[in-house]
């Protein structure tokens, strides 16, 4: 296991170097103009900060190589994201507060995810083509069809419509009141959560349907054990297995989805950090947040690969 | 003997009429799907004849108005006809549907058979590179580039498109690899023929279908994309009438008071999104039964 664990890492170090040079050349491209706008957009010309010293703070002085080094090595020995431009806090202070924020929201999107489609994937498969698979895959495909910032605008229309009832517009902090943060949290969770499970619910169909055509099921089933036990502890137990590969794939769906929903619900965690640092041209914040949701992603597939391999130890052994 | 030498090894042509037969005899729900998606493709195409009313033309008197016979969608705050402004998200959704589509398929295709036939170390340090790309949200990679690039429909297409083409060129190289191995491959490459030759004449009809999916599926991957993108307003910039746009900015606003803003272009976003998912689904299965039940 250790060997596994070893290698899946090395893996892991050409890929994270890419995904850095991304980043760092995407933001890169920031054309001259910006700076002029940036200049003009939050009024620094006065006294504080004139155009050679933002080109400084930019770093855009400096050949590129050198600023790309300078940049990572940055990163790697002090963990340092540099400073939002026009708060001069640290971004990796900011990014501290926000990330938790976008965990909670995500993490509950993909247990209510999975609460809606295990039990509906497990019953379409043991129940395959009758009229019940039927409603709950064409629900499915619906599902993925139905965009999350339109489900999640409906769900804030609607009941204020018909009983004028309006989520809170304050965020409330989880340590300060659990129980009304998770209410706050619950609606944007379920909008996104909704969406995950339909392309979760059609795996564990799939996954489902192809064990329970293993040989070991009709054994369980010849020697007369009861069809729930054999659908829970023997096909679910197999079946589940490249489920959870797919919420590791699902990563950056759930991340992209966090943006939108909390936008519109107005909860504070990176996604809305992001914006607002778009709409500032905070540069330095906006290489933070995507610097570190790449970094993000690919920890939660290694996670998500290991456990695989402890799940299944075919997978340590072959590989 | 002859016969077996010369019967076709690789993927069999289909051809257009018996292909729409087994479409719609086989598969209905995906043809209806290719159907509304067609009728969409003719709302965008005519949607300056077709829209009752200009794009912006705004009527003072008419504010807010409720569906009706004379505003089948309602009216906006500004008495802007709701039907109307959702033709012309159509066009708009086309326009970017279809342009960053194929510019996304060109790259996948370009990135896929580079990679795929090549092989070595191009290849490896492209799946790298691949790998790195795809642990970014796609979202967050387009609120990115457009933070850096300006909001603009010419901007967004070019992003769409590179950033589906990216992903989209493990499928095609998936399929470029189970293609080079076939024996009228080698044969061509015995006798002596060009790289480019062998790509065009023998990989690439051989991974058409492959890519028509691949095509089909992405025209709602962008258009979704879009429409997310203009509903944070880093889209097309208003007053343009995206389905993303409308329900956003001033139309959100109103919604609470006018909730037809924002069922209508909600519902033409689903209705084209599902449409060209199933179409797609149904183009899969018949075409290339070895993608069955991936995504």
């Amino acid at each position: 296991m250790q060997a596994y664990i070893a290698r899946r890492l090395l893996a892991l170090l050409p890929t994270l170097l890419f995904a850095s040079i991304i980043v760092f050349v995407t933001v890169r491209l920031i054309p001259g103009d910006i700076i002029d706008m940036m200049l003009s957009q939050n009024d620094v010309s006065a006294g504080k900060m004139d155009r050679e010293a933002l080109v400084a703070a930019l770093g855009l002085d400096k050949p590129i190589w050198s600023q790309y080094l300078t940049w990572v090595g940055r990163i790697i020995f002090h963990g340092d994201l540099g400073n939002s431009l026009w708060q001069t806090t640290p971004v990796t202070e900011q990014l501290a507060a926000r990330l938790p924020v976008t965990f909670e929201l995500g993490l509950l999107a993909v247990l209510i995810g999975l609460t809606i489609a295990l039990p509906i994937g497990v019953y379409s498969a043991i129940r395959q083509d009758t009229a019940g698979d039927y409603i709950s895959r064409s629900f499915s495909i619906l599902m993925l069809a139905i965009p999350s910032f339109w489900l999640g605008t409906m769900v804030l229309v609607i009941p204020s419509i018909f009983w004028g009832w309006s989520p809170e517009v304050s965020y409330i902090p989880f340590f300060e009141d659990p129980i009304g943060n998770i209410k706050q949290m619950l609606l944007p969770a379920v909008v996104l959560g909704t969406a995950l499970s339909a392309i979760t619910m059609r795996m564990t169909r799939t996954m489902m349907l192809e064990v329970l055509r293993q040989d070991y099921i009709r054994t369980a089933m010849a020697k007369g054990l009861p069809e729930r036990l054999v659908v829970v502890r023997h096909a679910l137990r197999n079946a589940l297995i490249p489920v959870v590969t797919l919420i590791g794939l699902q990563a950056p769906i759930i991340i992209g989805g966090t943006v939108i929903l909390e936008q519109i619900f107005g909860i504070p965690g990176m996604g809305l950090l992001l914006l607002d640092a778009v709409n500032q041209r905070d540069y330095p914040i906006i290489t933070g947040v995507f610097l570190v949701v790449g970094v993000a992603v690919m920890l939660i597939n290694l996670v998500v690969d290991l456990s695989y391999g402890l799940l299944d130890p075919r997978v340590r052994v072959r590989s | 003997m002859s016969a077996v030498i010369t019967a076709p090894i690789g993927v069999a042509r289909p051809k257009p009429a018996g292909f729409l037969r087994r479409l719609f005899r086989d598969k209905p729900l995906g043809a209806a799907g290719g159907v509304i998606f067609m009728l969409f493709l003719f709302c965008g195409i005519f949607a300056d004849v077709l829209a009752p009313f200009g794009m912006n033309e705004i009527s003072p008197i008419n504010r807010l108005k409720p569906p009706s016979w004379q505003f089948p969608f309602g009216t906006d705050n500004l008495g802007r006809d709701m039907l109307s402004r959702c033709l012309y998200g159509a066009q708009l959704s086309v326009i970017i549907g279809i342009t960053a589509a194929s510019l996304a398929t060109f790259v996948s295709v370009a990135i896929g058979i580079a990679t795929g036939y090549l092989g070595g170390k191009v290849d490896l340090i492209m799946q790298r590179f691949v790998d790195a790309w795809m642990s970014f949200p796609d979202l967050i990679i387009l609120i990115v580039v457009v933070s850096v690039v300006g909001p603009g429909m010419p901007q967004i297409i070019c992003t769409l498109g590179l950033l589906l083409g990216i992903g989209g060129s493990r499928i095609i190289r998936s399929a470029v690899v189970s293609v080079r191995e076939n024996m009228y491959v080698h044969a061509a490459q015995s006798i002596g023929a060009t790289t480019p030759r062998i790509l065009l004449k023998h990989i690439l009809p051989n991974i058409l279908p492959p890519i028509i999916v691949l095509f089909t599926t992405r025209v709602g991957a962008v258009i979704l994309a879009e429409s997310g993108l203009s509903f944070l307003g880093l889209g097309v910039p208003p007053p343009a009438p995206t389905w993303g746009g409308l329900l956003s900015g001033g139309g959100r606003t109103y919604m609470f008071q006018g909730p037809w803003l924002a069922l209508a272009p909600g519902l033409c976003l689903t209705i084209v999104v599902y449409a060209t998912n199933v179409f797609g689904d149904a183009l899969r299965d018949l075409l290339d039964p070895r993608l069955r039940g991936s995504r």
